[in-house]
């Protein structure tokens, strides 16, 4: 049987658990784009438009509201494929489980992902209807910046969990928040273009990935396509993925079949 | 023992190395159909090691292993389908309910959500843990845990059942539940590999037993047979007040008992005749603190094989 068809059975597992605290997330998930939403798209919002004239004419709203969907992408799939997979692992041992059974280390590893891109899916669908209902989503094309959003997602699960299956202790775990995920959150294009950090700063910019999933959701819900570069940022974020997943499948080896 | 042809499991010189370290080291055995069979050893001996490669979750380093026939580094799927693992960490998943545990578990091997209801069933039932069945793992005491990972085990109707300290950690009252079960899964005729660290629980549950010790096989049989060849049939344990243990314990038990061993706190005296025996060192003026007669066990050959205690 085919990987894709074996990793549902894994993917099952963390949908029961996932049902047990649905609600919540669900809640949590709805309620965060409305507060981004209203104290940086309007609130924030008021002043940026009152002082600067933004490229097209395009409010602040309709500018951060693209970012900050890929940013939460980011925050969600960075911390769901860090502590749970160490865990997986070490504390609650739930892959040594399924390793017991015909299931084999990729499907372990590719089951977990499938299941951060259920909840990305499920993020990006609800951030995707609030925006829309406040108005900042320009183009029909905007649709496409769901499946975007959790392609920035997997781009960030796949090399943490990869790390995750790799590191010991979760020490690192708490660095990688405070001296990766966050500064891209700030500085990656989310609430003001590259191209006003300072020139080193934009190059660094230029190679996460955040910034080209947040320019590519943006180009989308504004309708504002250039067709080689959105191909370039989609293609980039492509190739992180690929590479994390490759990456996650030689750690999870590695660290498992011992 | 019934044995009839195939050995479903069969390793030849098997290594484990992790790095320098020889964890097992060229050994050799079978497992029958049928049988319950047994690694007895201390901690350290290379027995989880062994387990996890017949569990197709540690590659081979050397010399051959076969599960069904097949080999574990290519087969591995097909032989895990066919096999029970109860590891020695529990990796139940403590959110969720016993029942679900079965079920979900289940689902890793392809069994259709209808089939696995009536299993779970069957299978609490079977372990009496039918009342909590909607409880969450969690709360759970640590026998009803390891009770539910032997039924979880069964979920796919494994030809072998593999054991790694099925009752390490438990109370006795709780261990002899897991026996008890056991027990009857072997009179229905699955075929259990057992690693344990108690001789009580190999002389309760195994027909055959390998005695490892630092990642050899160091003797194998049945546990009677066994305690016939490694010891006597009796064994006089001797313990003397602080200082009043004579030095020459040769010179006081000669021509009275087999052998002599020493430990820290105890002297053992092997002798066919343990009462015959006590009685002749009381004659000789050998006054312990203290004389207890005891069935020989597998701790004795334990002891005799390594020179050390399988409990340190």
């Amino acid at each position: 049987m085919s990987s894709l068809a074996l990793s549902w059975r894994p993917l099952e597992f963390f949908l029961t658990q996932y049902k047990r605290i649905w609600r919540g997330s669900a809640i949590t998930t709805a309620v965060t784009p409305v507060v981004y939403l209203l104290a940086l798209g309007v609130g924030l919002g008021v002043f940026v438009d009152r002082s600067t004239d933004l490229p097209n004419g395009i409010s602040y709203l309709e500018f951060v509201a693209p970012g900050l969907m890929a940013a939460t992408a980011m925050q969600i799939a960075s911390f769901e494929s860090s502590w749970p997979v160490l865990s997986a692992i070490k504390w609650d041992r739930q892959y040594h489980a399924m390793l017991a059974s015909p299931l084999r280390v990729r499907d372990v590893m590719l089951g977990h992902q499938a299941f951060f891109a259920f909840r990305l899916v499920t993020m990006a669908v609800i951030y995707f209807v609030v925006i829309v209902a406040f108005g900042a989503v320009e183009s029909p094309l905007g649709v496409l910046a769901i499946p975007v959003t959790v392609l920035v997602g997997i781009s960030f699960s796949a090399p943490i969990a990869a790390w995750a299956a790799h590191t010991q202790t979760e020490a690192s775990f708490v660095a990688i928040f405070r001296f990766l995920i966050l500064p891209m959150f700030l500085f990656s294009g989310t609430f003001f273009p590259i191209s006003t950090l300072p020139a080193p700063l934009e190059v660094i910019a230029w190679f996460t990935p955040l910034w080209h999933g947040v320019t590519l959701c943006r180009d989308l819900t504004l309708g504002d396509i250039s067709v080689a570069h959105d191909l370039m940022h989609l293609c980039y974020l492509l190739v992180v993925v690929a590479v994390g997943l490759a990456a996650a499948q030689m750690t999870y080896v590695r660290r498992l079949l011992v | 023992m019934s044995s009839n042809g195939t050995p479903l499991i069969q390793a030849r010189d098997l290594v484990k190395r992790f790095g320098d370290f020889v964890a097992v080291d060229a050994i050799d055995f079978d497992l029958q159909r049928g049988e319950a069979f047994g690694f007895l050893g201390p901690n350290g001996a290379g027995k989880t090691s062994t387990m996890r490669m017949i569990g197709c979750v540690s590659p081979v380093t050397d010399g051959s292993l076969t599960i069904f026939g097949l080999d574990p580094a290519r087969e591995g799927v097909k032989i895990r389908g066919r096999l029970g693992v109860v590891p020695q960490q529990d990796t139940l998943d403590m959110e969720l309910t016993v029942r679900e545990n079965i079920v979900i578990y289940g689902r890793y091997f392809g069994l259709g959500r209808k089939e696995l209801g009536k299993r779970a069933d069957e299978l609490l039932d079977f372990v009496e843990l039918t009342e909590r069945a909607n409880d969450k793992v969690e709360p759970l005491s640590g026998g009803m845990k390891r009770r539910l990972t032997i039924a979880r085990s069964l979920v796919n109707e494994p030809e072998v059942l593999l054991l790694d300290e099925p009752t390490t950690g438990l109370d006795p009252q709780a261990r002899h539940v897991v026996w008890d079960r056991l027990y009857r899964l072997k009179r229905q005729g699955v075929t259990l590999l057992l690693t344990t660290h108690y001789m009580d629980e190999a002389e309760q549950l195994c027909d055959r037993l390998v005695v490892m010790d630092r990642g050899k096989i160091v003797a194998e049989g049945s546990p009677r047979g066994l305690i016939e060849q490694y010891s006597t049939r009796e064994v006089v344990e001797l313990r003397f007040e602080d200082g009043n243990r004579p030095d020459d314990l040769g010179y006081w038990t000669e021509g009275i008992v087999d052998r002599v061993e020493a430990l820290p706190d105890r002297v053992l005296l092997y002798a066919h005749d343990g009462d015959a025996a006590s009685h002749q060192l009381h004659e000789r003026g050998l006054t312990p603190e203290s004389v207890l007669v005891r069935r020989s066990s597998l701790e004795d050959v334990f002891l005799h094989l390594t020179g050390r205690s399988l409990i340190e």
